[in-house]
């Protein structure tokens, strides 16, 4: 078990280096990052070139590279160009996107999987075809039109909920942009989880919780389900890197405060501390999560070990 | 799916629907193991047992979900190549005055904010979709297949290196890497936009590519083929593509689905195609401020561009079912 973390660990450094060096690839020899400096307008060469010394952009790249990550490693994340430290931005944004993901995988969680296990156990019933067309459905509409429909019913024309989110973004405000989130893979659990428990309801575990005498209940919870959630567990793993960085489109749509929020307008102003520095935490947290995931296989199934 | 499916019989679901029964299922397993792909498509004999690709065709001909997608996708492409076909006006000849009025005779969806024709833009925004839509799935699945093809039939050094690189992509979340790239591009055209998805999206069907490749390598027949002499180059594309591409096509159809659905998001965002061009995310971007009033501009492309979504999922869910007999 210890070694295969420490493998697993030791794996995840060329991944987590390649990725934060594409992005800083992408945002720093794509752009121009000194030309969000002086606002509209182009900077004067001397200016342009007093920055660039100041900010260390004259030096080569991989240098440029090196500096920033080992800066990130004593957890300095630079400066954004308003003179914001990065980490600050930071501290403001990741809790409410924290908190709107956390809603997400709620809502995948338990909508996603009840909805699987019933229409896994139904299958060709009308429940099972009504469920699946309807995953179909959400699946096609794009998060963006989802969400800017929802926010027009429930939101302008009921006003059940408030149309767009304060900045403390409270749990209670985050309920309908986390079901908007979480939509595209709550439709993917349901179908998941329905693929996974319709393919082990016949296995021989189960015919035998049945044959001694378990009550219903306790076989699909405890036996059918726990067997078939691998699949749904990689799924929700992966998917929590995805929903953090998708959450760009959620928050513009709500107007939430959060990472996707900060990072768009990182992107705009050409604001390259601010963009590497999120993305470089997305990165970690989307590793860790798959990291997790893997040793949550040994809790759901035991025959499963780690050499 | 709408096959109707026995209750307790979830294996053998479509006994009722003659979709294929216990016999096909055999059949079609059979033939996956042994296939022949020296004969060339149509004509073989009877008795033989049926290839994997005829039993699904067979199996697609009689889904009523196959026929309905694969009509709705024909009429999009269809409308992407002709667009004033159906409508003939000029999707940039707007009139201000009539900005953010209802429908009215010649102009059955209204107008959108800027007084332009909903009706006219929305079947001229077939086009971006559908030209990113192909084209970015082109791009990845020949990109990723190869690559994937490749990687697992040679295995070593490079299968390593490719597969490290995949992870890497699969860590950057796809709408932050199109925000970055895409922002600096000041091209009005479709192709930054294929390029990105293209760069983005190869790993999904390269990893795909690599697994089947490595399953198909295994068979007996390869083995059976390389005791013959054949050369890598033959036994890779006569003996293994055949028996590894099915997998390749149901992910880059139900892909190609998303792909314009990305484009739209990536549109919606600012940094795909932008105006003067003429898309189902412009015009769902450009008429969201103004939803309150004039809702119609926002319903009709957003519509659009979920019909076109879905009938390429669906498209791809059937010919899933049809090419993985096991999935029954």
């Amino acid at each position: 078990m210890a070694r295969y973390l420490v493998r697993r660990l030791l794996q995840m450094i060329p991944v987590f280096v390649g990725a934060t060096l594409l992005i800083f690839l992408m945002v720093n020899v794509m752009g121009d990052p000194v030309a969000g400096l002086c606002g509209e307008r182009a900077c004067d060469s001397a200016t342009a070139a007093q920055l660039e010394r100041e900010f260390g952009l004259d030096k080569p790249v991989w240098q440029q590279y090196a500096t920033y990550m080992a800066n990130v490693f004593t957890g300095d994340f630079g400066t954004a160009f308003n003179g914001q430290p990065v980490t600050e931005l930071m501290a403001t944004a990741f809790p409410v996107t924290i908190r709107l993901t956390l809603v997400a995988i709620v809502f995948e969680i338990v909508i996603g999987i009840a909805l699987g296990v019933v229409t896994g156990l139904r299958r060709g019933r009308p429940v099972d075809t009504a469920v699946l067309l309807g995953t179909l459905v959400v699946i096609s509409v794009p998060t963006f039109v989802t969400g800017l429909l929802l926010q027009l019913l429930l939101g302008v024309k009921w006003g059940w909920v408030r149309p767009s989110v304060s900045p403390q973004a409270p749990l209670d405000e985050l309920i309908l942009p986390g079901l908007v989130l979480a939509s595209v893979s709550l439709a993917y659990v349901t179908r998941l989880t329905r693929t996974s428990i319709a393919e082990n309801r016949r296995a021989d575990y189960v015919r035998t919780a049945v044959a001694k005498g378990l009550p219903r209940r306790r076989v699909v919870v405890r036996h059918l389900l726990r067997n078939s959630l691998i699949p749904v567990v990689t799924f929700i793993g992966t998917d929590i890197g995805a929903l953090m960085g998708g959450a760009i489109v959620t928050e513009r749509i709500f107007n939430i405060h959060g990472v996707g929020y900060q990072l768009y307008q990182g992107i705009l102003r050409q604001n390259t501390q601010t963009v590497v520095g999120f993305v470089t935490v997305l990165v970690l947290v989307f590793l860790v999560a798959n990291l997790l995931v893997d040793l949550l296989y040994a809790v759901l199934d035991p025959r499963i070990r780690y050499a | 799916m709408p096959d109707q499916q026995q209750p307790y019989e979830p294996e053998r679901a479509v006994a009722g629907t003659g979709m294929g029964g216990g016999m096909d299922l055999a059949a079609s397993e059979a033939a996956t193991l042994e296939p022949d792909p020296e004969r060339p498509d149509g004509a073989r004999p009877q008795d033989r047992p049926r290839s994997l690709w005829s039993d699904a065709w067979r199996d697609l001909r009689r889904n009523p979900v196959f026929l309905v997608s694969a009509l709705v996708i024909c009429f999009l492409v269809l409308i992407a190549i002709w667009p004033s076909l159906i409508a003939p006006g000029n999707p940039l000849s707007c009139d201000l005055a009539r900005a953010q009025d209802g429908p009215s005779p010649g102009h059955p969806f209204g107008f959108d904010g800027q007084g332009c024709d909903v009706y006219t833009r929305t079947v001229h925004g077939a086009r971006a979709s559908v030209t990113v839509g192909v084209c970015a799935t082109l791009g990845v699945a020949v990109l990723g297949s190869v690559l994937g093809a490749l990687a697992g039939f040679f295995g070593g050094g490079w299968d390593a290196v490719l597969s490290r690189i995949t992870d890497v992509f699969f860590a950057i979340p796809v709408v932050l890497g199109g925000l970055v790239l895409l922002s600096v591009v000041t091209s009005n055209t479709v192709w930054p936009v294929v390029g990105f998805i293209v760069l983005l999206g190869w790993p999904q069907i390269y990893r795909i590519a690599r697994g089947s490749v490595i399953t198909a390598k295994q068979h007996d027949y390869v083995q059976a083929a390389r005791a013959l002499g054949a050369s890598d180059a033959r036994i890779l594309l006569r003996h293994i593509a055949p028996n590894a591409v099915a997998p390749v096509i149901v992910v880059a159809t139900i892909a190609l689905g998303t792909y314009i659905s990305l484009e739209a998001t990536l549109s919606y965002l600012g940094v795909g195609l932008k105006p003067p061009s003429v898309s189902w995310g412009i015009e769902i971007s450009a008429a969201s401020p103004y939803v309150r009033n004039a809702p119609h501009a926002l319903l009709w492309p957003a519509g659009a561009l979920a019909v076109t979504v879905l009938a390429f999922i669906m498209l791809g869910d059937a010919v899933r079912d049809a090419l993985d007999p096991k999935l029954r």
